[in-house]
């Protein structure tokens, strides 16, 4: 009795400090972010309940809101197929008994792990119309290049080329994935004459599909809250472009939400965009992963 | 044994040769434009190596620019982060792991469920806290969630791990009277080191990666971080350098992109093999 009640107290002495920051860095600031995305709030004067009227505001009246949610949408459709499929490319390219894995891992993974702000930084750079690199290139061959990053119609897109530099966590997930994958099956699809095309449709990708699902999902819910890659992308254009710019066509769902609680200071407004992309969050975690049991092969 | 054909092996390795330069691509030219001068990277066509390397553009930035202090504040600032999140995910880790204490189940899924969270919910009421109590610029916000278990990914991994130590070793220990504290210490987390290292791998690179948490709640420039330290640079480059407008110095700029990458990647070519093979078992993204 005295043993476990012991035990009892050294749980709460080990797990203490977790419940705590739990309770003071997620709950209070989850439920008080519900009840601020209600009111008006812009710091300084004490807030005051307006009901619905921040939703109703950003569906109805805010264009800002849209193009953010525009802007977000189409990086999510191109990026994360991209960058699954790329990654999923790479490890089936790695899998196959490849001299020097652990350095060619290495060097795919590296970009992944690098801040994205500097990334963005050089890839301003890499754009740049006057001395960017591509431009150079693209002059050696004879083409006349663009003013990429000032560009409406080619901000974004350059946005979504550089964070395709990035697809190291996927890839190795699938490494892992497809190294589960029973030697055995292989063997005797070859014995029955099966091309590579057919093994990899028929044997490869139905049994690693629960990993293909998990890294698609982790790559929309990534997507959702890119910030610091679109941010230092502006800042790094120099003063004529704003943050989201140029003409607001890289202004991404977390980067307009900032702008409104850090820029304007429209805590209220910014609340109910945070509840709207953690209630989609939640909404597609769990959607998938009831939907996934239909298509996607699990072991048992 | 089934061989390749040697057409498939050499399209194969010239497929991840040609991959590997593409990836690296970016980061050789960061390096070789922050050697260059300021008429060199406006040459027409590039100068591909720069004719002298001017290591100087690095005491430059260092000590004209005063970015030593940036970058002594985001190791400050890194390294208070990772030994918070060592010293309160380790006990808390332990206790999920080993302990028999009702509902620890349904304790640890509501902490798990955190993950699903976004900083953007929370950001905004702990803004309005900080700011009440007087925490805005300072370090304290990035710091003590840190303290307070805030790596819940990190607890998620530990424990993981830790459950694979049979638990006979634990009774043995208590029956040598040891503490529980000494168990954790001298004898659970020796034997997981790799665990240890991936999750304080993760925790460098989240916390001397974030642009986000310090551009919010740091307004003085001098206790900027690396990341907010470079944007400052940039918005104010022409000025400090002399420059004309619109000409970015970017052979400087890109000289302090170097100092900001390169201990990540220093760090990466140590623990590599760990640091991926934790990434992989782990099966989540950091």
């Amino acid at each position: 009795m005295n043993a476990r009640r012991s035990q009892l107290l050294w749980f709460w002495l080990f797990t203490g400090p977790a419940l705590l920051g739990f309770i003071c860095f997620s709950l209070w600031p989850m439920l008080y972010s519900l009840w601020l995305s209600l009111c008006q709030d812009d710091v300084v004067t004490p807030s005051r309940f307006i009901g619905l009227r921040n939703y109703i505001y950003l569906f109805f009246y805010d264009p800002a809101f849209w193009q953010s949610v525009k802007v977000t949408l189409i990086f999510t459709v191109v990026q994360v197929p991209l960058a699954v499929g790329g990654a999923l490319a790479m490890a089936l390219m790695l899998n196959e008994k490849v001299r020097g894995l652990g350095f060619w891992r290495s060097v795919y993974f590296l970009p992944s792990i690098l801040p994205q702000a500097a990334f963005a930084v050089v890839f301003g750079f890499i754009f740049q119309a006057d001395g960017g690199l591509l431009n150079e290139l693209l002059s050696l061959g004879g083409i006349k290049g663009l003013a990429w990053t000032t560009s409406p119609e080619w901000a974004l897109p350059v946005l979504i080329a550089m964070s395709l530099w990035a697809f190291g966590y996927p890839m190795v997930i699938f490494l892992g994935g497809l190294q589960s994958v029973p030697r055995e099956l292989y063997e005797a699809s070859r014995m029955d004459g099966a091309g590579a095309w057919a093994r990899l449709r028929h044997i490869t990708l139905p049994l690693i599909s629960p990993v293909i699902f998990f890294n698609l999902v982790m790559g929309v819910i990534g997507s959702l809250k890119v910030f610091d890659l679109a941010y230092a992308f502006s800042v790094a254009q120099g003063p004529n472009i704003q943050p989201g710019g140029p003409a607001r066509s890289t202004l991404f769902y977390g980067l307009n939400l900032y702008q409104q609680a850090f820029g304007y200071f429209h805590m209220g407004l910014a609340s109910a965009m945070a509840w709207l992309l953690f209630a989609f969050i939640v909404l597609i975690t769990v959607f998938n992963f009831r939907f996934s049991r239909r298509w996607v092969h699990y072991e048992n | 044994m089934y061989r390749r054909h040697p057409i498939a092996t050499f399209c194969l390795y010239t497929a991840l040769a040609l991959g590997s330069l593409i990836m690296l691509v970016p980061l050789v030219w960061m390096v070789l434009t922050s050697l260059k001068t300021y008429p060199e990277i406006l040459q027409n066509p590039p100068a591909w190596l720069p004719a002298d390397p001017q290591w100087g553009n690095y005491q430059k930035v260092w000590e004209g620019f005063a970015y030593y202090r940036y970058f002594f504040n985001s190791c400050f600032v890194s390294g208070m982060v990772i030994a918070g999140t060592i010293l309160t995910c380790c006990p808390a880790a332990y206790a999920f792991a080993f302990y028999e204490v009702k509902r620890k189940e349904v304790i640890f899924a509501l902490l798990l469920s955190t993950l699903m969270l976004p900083a953007q919910v929370t950001v905004i009421p702990l803004f309005k806290v900080f700011a009440t109590i007087g925490w805005v610029d300072t370090y304290l916000p990035l710091i003590v969630p840190s303290w307070l278990g805030g790596n819940v990914f990190g607890i998620f991994l530990l424990r993981q791990f830790f459950r694979t130590i049979p638990k006979s070793f634990i009774e043995a220990a208590r029956m040598d009277g040891a503490s529980e504290w000494t168990i954790l210490w001298r004898l659970i987390v020796p034997m997981s080191v790799p665990a240890v290292l991936t999750v304080g791998v993760f925790t460098f690179l989240w916390s001397w990666n974030d642009l986000f948490n310090p551009l919010v709640y740091l307004q003085s420039e001098e206790l900027a971080t690396l990341p907010v330290g470079l944007l400052y640079f940039i918005a104010r480059a022409e000025q400090l350098t002399g420059g004309s407008i619109g000409q970015s110095p970017w052979h400087l700029v890109m000289t302090l992109a170097t100092v900001m990458v390169l201990p990540v990647i220093v760090l990466f070519a140590i623990v590599q093999r760990r640091f991926v093979e934790g990434v992989a078992a782990s099966g989540v993204k950091g």
